[in-house]
């Protein structure tokens, strides 16, 4: 909402000097939110003064302009009182005319400095205006010619073109729908500043009679008021005033015709929307009712439009008219030949109009003040405005004939405790602040001993709770008084172990050299096909968005990978030699429960009745993407770098579950988008956590990766759910060590788990730990064989072991080996 | 090793002629004096005091004395060895003090050579944001509570007293899952926590809840469709406005520092009432609006940064959640966590949160 300052003053007094600043500063404290301050003679440094073109002389130049020698009388404005000598570039004005000259000193928007200059052999003594120059809009067709009646040589014409006058522009709340007009923005800076106010809507109109023009209303819900007026012999030329169209403009609207003005001109002064029919087009009795199904309308924007039955329409004998409250329609608008007017000012249902609005995707400046709700009370002195500035502006005569259809709905009334304000507020407000604020913000009280019965004004619609009104009296008594304190302490329990767990996993990671990047979970085939999944992958089984960004990306993930695969080429796109990211984030799965219910708000749905919400909602794991594309480690003055690969993927989930707690299980596995022979699925109790190692050459092409790129995906819920709770302190012997290194060996499609599984259990006991120290493959061990060479580290918790011991112990791990793997020790 | 001989003459036993004895001795220390390092007093060590040194040599010969001459010449003996054992020790500890000294000086190194072999990781800062913002709450005794991010329409909206026909429920705000009828949302905002929190725990309730969230914005320099949110609720006994000033007042004194607190302009929020907008006062000029003479840059010389939204829980949603309104009273709190990190840390433009730049991200290190 745009506000002119000098029309906010005209119904209230404000005091001596306050500022444009000042008042918007006080009006925003009140809940109506400075958005700018407008002021547009600000780049503009005077003198600049009305001139009466005396004399023009054109001078065609040898350039092919042809330039006008001017005088120009600027009154007493020049100090001498003689024409102002000025040569001029424009033709659209002839002596006599009334045009907006600065003066030598002057300075115009862009700091162009004005000074008295030698030009096509005169002296050009000042300058005459333009819209453009003046900052006043993009006209450049010619300077400004002002009306005859617009002042005298040597005034000042930053009156006269209303550049002193400064507009704010507000950002309404769709609670104050009163504040989208100069009535309620008034009103407001009368509270701020307990100044007198004079209400525009406040008018004499002549009672309602049975000549009016007939209306008939068939659903007093969605339209309990209706006025119709009517304006006969009307002159369509009628230019719009001055003074109209440069409000009109400066609230933000575009002056179209003198009808077309004044009926936004009455909305932004008083809020109620009008709408305006060409008399002559109409046919019998207008009728407001619900439209029927499958009826159409050419709405005034040109628009054809299928009709809901939920949509209000104004019809006459020809049929649909308008769409009521929102948009009128092409039969009987108001047209440059229309010489009779009928003046419509109704009160709609505030759902209905946000309804029909947003159905037909409509929005118009009648349409948010109907929609938000607008004063049912002054339908009738809306319209009587109008029909006041069409005769005033545009002759005609007032017909007689007042239609009133209905009565404004009441406004029911809302008990408050006295203290509730307090309560609720914390700031130490009495009854009697109550009452007073309640009373200044237009509510009518009945005062009990220990609370208000409060009806809040007709424009007020949004007052309906007692904490409304708490608020309306918080808000005058001032936000800036509410006391800052503490509440008590609460008993809080900390973080959850799974919030605590997370940090621990996003830490493991940074330290392991990982970069954690957030990334739109949003999904579509291309990605999906990119990671080669076959079409029955059960990733592809997405919870799909009705309005997704984009077509091609549908869906919430059910993968952290493309997201993390396109940062990675991304960041190696942009020169990074190589990259190890990872993110943790929701991936969503279907449930096909059925729809989620929608419950009443009078009370908490039943336990049961929330169980059943919370089923309908798909289930959305956290998982953990991790890639590793490129240099893992640096070359560098200690020697060759080495590119990341399968282990060190595989490695970050072991890690990880080291530092959880966990023992994961990895097993070779192959799935997409993985390399078939280097993935493995990590598990944890039996149970798939996800996967890890080389992606697909295929992927790391589709993504533009390096080759050989590797990745992660697991579910960190899942893991978190096994992290241990509470870790045990270890007990350990500090008796001597006993080492024993063998070397198995075993097919080249043994697992070296299984072979490590089966000397941990072969062992015993007095194993404190086993490690793989050497991997060979070669002639030594055949084709087809591996040699595997295992660290094995007894330890007893309560003596010394013997050779014996240590011996015994080492060979069980080695023949269980062989039974399990096969494996062969090598001697 | 001779035997014992008494037909023997001591003084022919050349050995141990004093003055052969004293030469030994001499050129013992003469040899250990020249030593010029380890190696060469380890051999002069070995020529010196070895088995085959003339002074052992000379000890041997002491057995073939006759008895009354052994104590006179053991003194002698006795008495050079040890004067070359302490001068070796001596001179040990000189040359050992020495060969460290050299070893340290040729073992010298560049230590400004480059050691970054592993690049460093980094955590997110929207992560490290959301954790800071929780332990300052944490701190409060306040609990960290969560939902899920595709949520029901009724926890998003309705319970919130977002009715039917609010006009943030339209497409052109509000991600919804296909077909709609499945009253399914992106969560449009971190609220729909609270109403999880209230409909599932008994007050008194003091929560907060980061997460991310979804609107279906442009994505520009400061918007986008997805983004994070802090969500905070206070249910208690006699919880007013003036707790929530008290408790953003805190937030932000922890935040941006010691004197750096909040003002409310009236605002509107269908899930609070009375509400409020808060703003912040602005941490780089202090409220002054003007820096090093020109407008402040990150208030653009308001002296205020706008910071959230907030207000009293609004009766209608405490019923709605089962709380009893009667009873108790509670106030909410919402902010932009992005946007609060863009102003914290000065980041120019919000794209660069969600890019997965490495460069951006590896600023922030592992912790805000």
């Amino acid at each position: 909402m745009k506000a002119p300052v000098s029309w906010i003053r005209e119904y209230v007094d404000l005091p001596d000097g306050v500022t444009t600043e000042d008042l918007a500063a006080r009006l925003t404290a009140l809940g109506l939110k400075l958005e700018a301050i407008e002021k547009p003679g600000d780049q503009i440094t005077g003198p600049l003064v009305v001139g009466r073109v005396l004399t023009m002389e054109p001078e065609p130049q040898k350039n092919g302009k042809t330039i006008n020698w001017c005088t120009v009388d600027v009154g007493e404005a020049n100090g001498t009182g003689e024409p102002q000598g000025i040569v001029c570039g424009a033709h659209n004005f002839a002596p006599g005319d009334l045009v907006v000259v600065i003066l030598p000193g002057g300075i115009l928007p862009g700091n162009f400095e004005i000074s008295a200059r030698k030009t096509y052999g005169h002296l050009s003594a000042g300058m005459i205006c333009s819209a453009r120059e003046l900052g006043l809009g993009d006209d450049h067709d010619g300077i400004i010619v002002l009306p005859a009646d617009a002042g005298e040589p040597g005034q000042d014409a930053f009156e006269v073109l209303g550049l002193r006058d400064e507009v704010i522009e507000f950002e309404i709340n769709p609670d104050r729908a009163y504040a989208l007009s100069l009535r309620g923005v008034a009103r407001e800076a009368a509270l701020a500043y307990g100044a007198p106010y004079r209400d525009p809507a406040e008018r004499a109109v002549p009672a309602a009679n049975d000549q009016g023009y007939p209306v008939v209303v068939d659903d007093p819900v969605g339209c309990p008021v209706f006025v119709a007026r009517k304006v006969t012999g009307f002159d369509p030329a009628a230019p719009t005033p001055d003074w109209m169209v440069r409000r009109i403009t400066q609230a933000g609207m575009r002056p179209i015709s003198l009808a077309v003005d004044v009926t936004n001109y009455v909305m932004l002064e008083i809020g109620r929307p009008i709408h305006g029919y060409d008399a002559d087009k109409l046919t019998g009795p207008i009728r407001v009712r619900r439209a029927r199904e499958g009826e159409r309308l050419t709405t005034l924007d040109g628009v054809d439009r299928a009709l809901s039955v939920e949509d209000l329409v104004v019809t006459d004998d020809s049929g649909i008219i308008g769409l009521g409250g929102v948009m009128g329609g092409e039969t009987t608008e108001m047209s440059a030949t229309t010489t009779s007017v009928l003046v419509e000012a109704a009160h709609w249902d505030a759902t209905s109009m946000f309804r029909t609005g947003k159905r037909h995707k409509l929005t118009s400046e009648a349409g948010k003040r109907n929609e938000r709700g607008a004063d049912p009370t002054v339908t009738e002195a809306a319209a009587d405005r109008v029909v006041e500035l069409l005769t005033t502006h545009g002759g005609g005569t007032v017909d007689p004939g007042v239609t009133v259809v209905g009565t404004p709905p009441r406004q029911p009334s809302i008990a408050m405790a006295y203290d509730l304000p307090a309560r609720v507020t914390g700031m130490p407000i009495d009854a009697a602040v109550t009452v007073t604020n309640l009373e200044a913000v237009g509510c009518t009280l009945d005062k009990g001993d220990t609370g208000v019965t409060a009806t809040p004004p007709p424009w007020r619609p949004d007052l309906t709770d007692p904490f409304d009104l708490v608020e309306e009296v918080a808000r005058i008594v001032g936000y800036d008084q509410v006391p800052s304190v503490l509440p008590r302490e609460a008993a809080g329990r900390g973080l959850t172990r799974e919030q605590r767990l997370r940090r621990r996993v996003g830490r493991t990671l940074a330290g392991a050299g990982c970069v954690e990047v957030i990334s739109f979970p949003f999904v579509g085939d291309a990605a999906f096909d990119a990671l080669g999944l076959p079409a029955d992958d059960v990733l592809r089984r997405t919870v799909r968005l009705a309005n997704p960004l984009s077509s091609e990306e549908p869906s919430y993930t059910t993968t952290l990978l493309p997201g993390l695969l396109k940062a990675a080429a991304r960041n190696i796109g942009r020169g990074a030699g190589g990259v190890s990211l990872f993110e943790t984030g929701t991936v969503a799965f279907p449930v096909d429960r059925g729809p989620a219910p929608i419950y009443g708000v009078d009370r908490r749905p039943s336990d049961s009745e929330l169980a059943k919400l919370f089923e309908a909602i798909p289930e959305q794991p956290l998982h953990l993407g991790v890639v590793l594309a490129g240099e893992r480690e640096r070359a560098g003055w200690w020697g060759a770098g080495r590119e990341a690969g399968w282990a060190d993927a595989i490695g970050l989930v072991r890690r990880l579950g080291t530092e959880l707690g966990v023992d994961v299980e990895v097993v070779s596995a192959a799935r997409m988008p993985w390399h078939p022979g280097r993935c493995a699925q990590v598990r944890v109790g039996g149970v798939e956590l996800g996967h890890a190692g080389e992606l697909h050459p295929k992927v790391c092409q589709a993504f533009g990766l390096p080759p050989r790129s590797a990745a992660v995906e697991i579910d960190l819920d899942l893991l978190m759910q096994h992290a241990r709770d509470v870790t045990p302190g270890p007990d350990f012997s500090t008796y001597p060590l006993a080492k024993e290194d063998v070397a198995l060996v075993v097919d080249a499609a043994v697992a070296t788990a299984d072979v490590e599984a089966a000397l941990r259990a072969g062992a015993g006991d007095l194993l404190e730990s086993i490690r793989l120290f050497d991997l060979y493959t070669g002639d030594q061990v055949g084709a087809g064989r591996k040699s595997l060479a295992f660290a094995l580290r007894f330890r007893a918790t309560d003596r010394t072991l013997t050779e014996e011991e240590t011996a015994a112990a080492r060979d069980a791990a080695v023949a269980l080996a062989a039974e399990r793997t096969g494996a062969v020790r090598r001697s | 090793m001779s035997g014992p001989n008494t037909d023997y003459d001591p003084v022919e036993v050349t050995p141990l002629k004093s003055e052969e004895v004293d030469a030994s001795r001499d050129a013992a220390l003469a040899a250990i004096a020249a030593a010029t390092d380890l190696a060469e007093l380890k051999q002069v060590r070995i020529d010196h005091t070895g088995d085959r040194s003339p002074l052992a040599l000379a000890n041997r010969e002491i057995g073939a004395l006759p008895p009354q001459a052994r104590k006179e010449a053991g003194q002698r003996i006795g008495q050079a060895r040890g004067a070359v054992n302490q001068a070796l020790a001596a001179r040990q500890a000189v040359l050992e003090v020495e060969h460290e000294e050299r070893m340290l000086v040729e073992e010298t190194v560049d230590v400004t050579l480059p050691t970054d072999r592993v690049p460093a990781g980094a955590r997110h800062p929207v992560t490290t944001g959301s954790e800071l913002i929780a332990d300052i709450f944490v701190a409060m005794g306040w609990e960290v509570a969560e939902g899920p991010v595709i949520e029901a329409e009724w926890l998003n909206f309705d319970a919130l007293n977002l009715g039917p026909d609010h006009p943030a429920r339209t497409m052109q705000d509000t991600f919804w899952t296909d077909p709609p009828e499945d009253h399914l949302v992106l969560r449009t905002h971190t609220s729909p926590v609270q109403a999880r929190t209230m409909l599932t725990r008994t007050p008194p309730i003091y929560v907060v809840c980061p997460g991310r969230v979804f609107r279906t914005d442009e994505y520009d320099a400061t918007h986008s469709p997805v983004f994070h949110q802090v969500e905070g609720l206070a249910i208690d006994e006699g919880i007013t406005m003036a707790h929530l000033k008290g408790t953003l007042d805190h937030f932000a004194a922890s935040m941006f520092g010691e004197g750096i607190n909040t003002r409310f302009r009236p605002s509107y929020f269908p899930f609070t009432e009375p509400s409020a907008e808060v703003d912040l006062v602005c941490f780089v000029c202090r409220g002054a609006g003007v820096l090093d003479g020109a407008p402040c840059r990150t208030c653009r010389g308001e002296g205020w940064i706008e910071w959230g939204g907030c207000g009293v829980v609004n009766p209608r949603v405490l019923t709605a959640c089962g709380v009893d309104a009667e009873r108790y009273t509670g106030f909410a709190f919402g902010m932009g966590i992005d946007r609060t990190l863009m102003f914290r840390q000065g980041i120019e433009d919000l794209r660069e949160l969600f890019e997965g730049d490495i460069r951006f991200t590896t600023a922030f290190g592992t912790e805000l």
